[in-house]
């Protein structure tokens, strides 16, 4: 099988590696290029756990190849902090609670940040609709929906300066 | 929050931040699946497609020759294992059914059964690797029901088990029915006759699934010295390492498990799985292999918990229950040990009723060895008992919750086991969901209902064992072997806060690995909390009493001249002498050396706890879809350490029980094949299914542990089934007695009447 050549964008820096023609950005990211914020629950597209944003788009990175990449824009939970500061919904996850396990975390938040930046008044009936792609099984997701209406204000705040 | 007496803590009760928090949210903590060590290569396993199959040989020679590969390993590999049980925490487990439950030798059980696995450069050799082992069966008929399974014309899953009777006696024939017991008080026959009402009703329950997002994962490196290495997640680091040593027959000291975070577990983490293989792969292909599951493995290959069928026959008698009469029927999955025995010792700790009587049986069936799953063996058994209940109540005209508080279990009641009750918080909590405004607002509309139950789980008691390290800047290092599963480094380090008196924010609570520390227990059984949590409370007065011999030593008097309170320690025999903690701490090279504590320590006293929830559901006769409309959970926890994540774990434990309710099943063709192994078919809760979960605490402390904490994870789960039921019965005025109620059960029951 032959390799394929990737060049794209994470997280703002410039990456080029090679792939098969099957694997998925999912696996790409956490067996090729040491990203592993982005979780496998289900390497279907019905748990959200690797979700990552690509081209402004929130997706499930397990249901996109990785060679659909090239030329690229892509987000992921490790891109989300700005060096040391927390984003608002990074800070107000870890005040509110709103993860035990953590394993979904990163999902959430990534999908989380693709929800307020284009909707920033959300109410929590959206947040709750936006957020159903994302599978917790610990939390019942009370905390989770109260830490994305906390973030809301900041974020709210930060767009207009 | 309703607290009955305590006492005015610093730190317990409050708020802080979680220490692994940041790693948390910013994706860099390392889970099973993330640890990559120089060379690793990777692991698949080959399943079995048949549920119940004899095998009669396995040919890997082709497989062999596939490129990339670089070791094969079955059933052959492990060595004989012992026919002996060993207890795990959570559950027992008899070594040589866990070593064929990991690779089956003889024979199939299940579909998804494991039987060999291939270690390849890839994962896609491996995966092409494992279809190219060719196995040959005989494929026999499979039992996947517990009814039939229980029939004596059943086919056997092990023609020389024999049901296991009280006294240690055998049944004469063999039978997939593995152990059968019974618990009696009083005269149940008697006081169903002189009761006023008597219902009796028959209750199923589906098979259904933890669920944890994080599939099983483990990476193992045989070493060229003979030790091992094991990077996983599980609940418990030692009990990994136990049952690795037991089944790969090696010394426990020359494995080494070095526990991962854990994404979810619930029970189904405790036991092992890929751990042994992935070592065996390892020494076999002299590289670090690393072995993950897919969600269809994790849900046809780990284990979930039972399916039921459970039949009560329950009297009223002055507005109370009276005599209770129960036949619980357990699915064991391929190997014995489901949870029965629990559901019977928790189905009645509600009451405090004369006439007990309850027959157990405990089944083999052609589908996955169960395993733990919060509370086990509660819930369905409380959905049949609550069911009851209120249908006694409604019946007799009497307020469900009412019914309940005349009826209540409290301390000094006798459970089902002749033990008494020690200090319960039943009747707080009945009370307090009585007068909640919930439950005092009306609930109007057509299709809409409301239901109320009640729920009881122990909690675990058992081993921990936690090191605390002083350091000369006054900061802490808290040492302990209990995985965190959702905040106990936290709520361990505030016990240590308070035990110390110094700042949360001074303690650095580490999870180590099983060569750095004492043996510890599974997280599960709700036990960490409360058992490490003592464990950290004689820790914490050890080193107290370190530092005042430290401080005597200094001021030239007995450690007995010495009392510390408040962060200072005083020398009461001349009142100018004083050493804040962190003073203190700096002068360990001056006065003896490094100061540390330690406890190692079997918990008693982890006092069990009860929970009564309130939901009001609205039922669409047109499609059959029940929505939550509002649910409050009160709960006694003792005392609540960090109420957030008190709150996070009760809230968890609903909405796991609501899926349970409503939605999760295994479903399961005539052949024993489940035919909804995804997320997208088993369908769990997601944010838009359920409202907000009014978490309610009551705190009516553990008179066993020093600080009053009582186990919460489990309790929350027990009472949904029967709530939820209770209130689409309430709604629709018909008594629904099979779970999931999910739309099409309603829409056929609806219709068709009763
Ligand atoms: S792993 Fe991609 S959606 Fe579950
Ligand atoms: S915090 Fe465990 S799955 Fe969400």
């Amino acid at each position: 099988m032959s390799k394929h050549h990737v060049i794209t964008r994470i997280n703002g820096e410039q990456v080029e590696f090679l792939t098969d023609p099957g694997t998925s950005l999912l696996s790409a990211l956490r067996d090729q290029l040491g990203l592993t914020g982005s979780k496998e629950g289900c390497n279907n597209g019905n748990c959200g756990a690797c979700n990552v944003v690509l081209n402004g788009e929130l997706v499930n990175s397990c249901c996109v190849l990785a060679v659909e990449i090239n030329g690229a824009e892509l987000t992921t939970i490790e891109g989300v902090a700005d060096g040391d500061n927390l984003h608002p919904l990074q800070q107000s996850f870890i005040n509110d609670a709103a993860l035990q396990c953590g394993i979904c975390t990163p999902g959430f938040i990534v999908a989380a940040k693709a929800l307020l930046e284009r909707e920033p008044d959300a109410d929590e009936a959206r947040i709750r609709h936006w957020l159903a792609g994302n599978l917790c099984r610990c939390t019942g997701y009370d905390k989770i929906v109260q830490a994305v209406l906390d973030a809301a204000p900041e974020m709210r705040a930060a767009a207009r300066a | 929050m309703t607290t009955i007496e305590r006492p005015a803590y610093k730190v317990i009760g409050s708020r802080p931040v979680r220490p692994d928090g940041v790693e948390k949210v910013t994706g860099k903590a390392q889970y099973a699946a993330d640890p990559r060590p120089q060379g690793v290569v990777f692991g698949k396993i080959l399943r079995s497609p048949h549920a119940h199959a004899r095998i009669v040989s396995i040919d890997t020679s082709e497989a062999e020759r596939h490129p990339g590969v670089l070791g094969i390993v079955t059933a052959a590999d492990f060595p004989q294992a012992e026919d002996k049980v060993q207890d795990l925490g959570e559950g027992a487990v008899n070594l040589r059914e866990l070593s064929d439950n990991i690779l089956a030798s003889e024979k199939v059980l299940y579909r998804g059964h494991a039987i060999a696995a291939v270690a390849a450069a890839s994962p896609h050799e491996a995966e092409a690797a494992a279809q190219k082992i060719r196995v040959e069966y005989e494929v026999l008929t499979p039992v996947t029901n517990v009814l039939d399974a229980m029939r004596e014309d059943a086919p056997l899953l092990n023609e020389t088990r024999h049901t296991k009777m009280m006294g240690g006696q055998h049944s004469e024939r063999p039978s997939n029915i593995a152990a059968y017991n019974q618990f009696k008080a009083g005269d149940a026959d008697a006081g169903l006759a002189e009761s006023d009402l008597v219902v009796e009703r028959e209750f199923t329950t589906s098979m259904v699934h933890q669920g944890y997002i994080e599939p099983q994962s483990s990476t193992a490196s045989w070493n060229a010295d003979g030790t091992i290495t094991i990077w996983t997640s599980t609940q418990g680091a030692f009990v990994v390492r136990a049952q690795v040593a037991e089944v790969l027959r090696i010394p426990v000291a020359r494995i080494k498990v070095i526990p991962m975070e854990i994404g979810g577990g619930f029970g189904g983490k405790i036991p092992i799985y890929l751990d042994p293989v992935a070592a065996l792969l390892s020494k076999k292909s002299g590289r670090p292999v690393k072995l993950s599951m897919n969600r269809t493995e994790v849900f046809e290959g780990t284990g979930p918990t039972s399916g039921t069928v459970i039949s009560v026959k329950a009297g009223a008698k002055d507005g109370k229950l009276h005599a209770v009469q129960a036949t619980l029927r357990y699915e064991a999955g391929a190997y014995p040990g489901s949870p029965v025995g629990a559901g019977a010792m928790t189905m009645l700790a509600p009451y405090d009723l004369e006439h007990v009587e309850i027959h157990t049986f405990d089944v083999v069936v052609n589908k996955p060895k169960t395993s733990a799953y919060r509370a086990p063996g509660s819930p369905a058994a409380a959905f049949a008992m609550e069911s009851v209940v209120d249908e006694l109540a409604r019946t007799l005209k009497i307020d469900p919750l009412q019914f309940r508080l005349n009826s209540a279990s409290k301390e000094g009641t006798k459970q089902v086991t002749g033990v008494p009750f020690a200090r319960i918080g039943n009747e707080e909590v009945l009370n307090t969901a009585m007068t909640h405004p919930h439950y005092t607002a009306p609930i109007e509309g057509p299709y809409r209902g409301r239901g109320v139950a009640s729920g009881y789980w122990f909690n675990g008691g058992m081993q921990s064992s936690v090191v605390v390290a002083v350091n000369p800047d006054g900061t802490v290092n808290l040492v302990e072997g209990s995985t965190d599963i959702g905040g106990t480094r936290a709520s361990l380090a505030m016990q240590l806060a308070e035990t110390l008196s110094i700042p949360y924010d001074a303690i650095r609570p580490i999870v180590a690995d099983t060569d750095s520390i004492g043996h510890n227990d599974v997280t599960g059984g709700s036990r960490t909390t409360v058992a490490s949590g003592m464990a950290v409370y004689q820790a914490g007065q050890d080193v107290i009493r370190e530092m005042s011999s430290r401080a005597a030593r200094l001021w030239s008097v007995t450690p007995e001249d010495v009392s510390y309170e408040d962060g200072v320690f005083h020398c009461l025999k001349d009142s100018t002498k004083e050493l804040t903690f962190k003073e203190l701490a700096a002068q360990g090279a001056r006065t003896g050396g490094p100061i540390a504590g330690r406890a190692s320590l079997v918990a008693r006293g982890a006092g069990g706890a009860f929970g009564t929830h309130i939901v009001d559901v609205e039922v669409d006769p047109g499609t059959g879809k029940t929505t939550i409309l509002r649910y409050t959970a009160v709960q006694d926890v003792g005392t609540a350490i960090h109420p957030s994540y008190v709150e996070g774990q009760i809230q968890g434990g609903v909405v796991q029980g609501i899926g349970w309710a409503l939605n999760e099943e295994f479903v399961y063709d005539e052949n024993g094949r489940m035919l909804n192994s995804s997320f997208l078919d088993y369908r769990m809760p997601t944010a838009l299914d359920v409202p907000l979960i009014d978490a309610v605490i009551v705190e009516v402390p553990n008179p066993g542990h020093p600080y009053g904490v009582r186990g919460v994870g489990e309790v929350p789960i027990v009472p949904p089934l029967a709530a939820i039921a209770n209130a689409v019965a309430d709604a629709t005025g018909h008594r629904f007695t099979q779970l999931p109620l999910s739309p099409r059960r309603l829409i056929e029951e609806l219709d068709g009447g009763d």
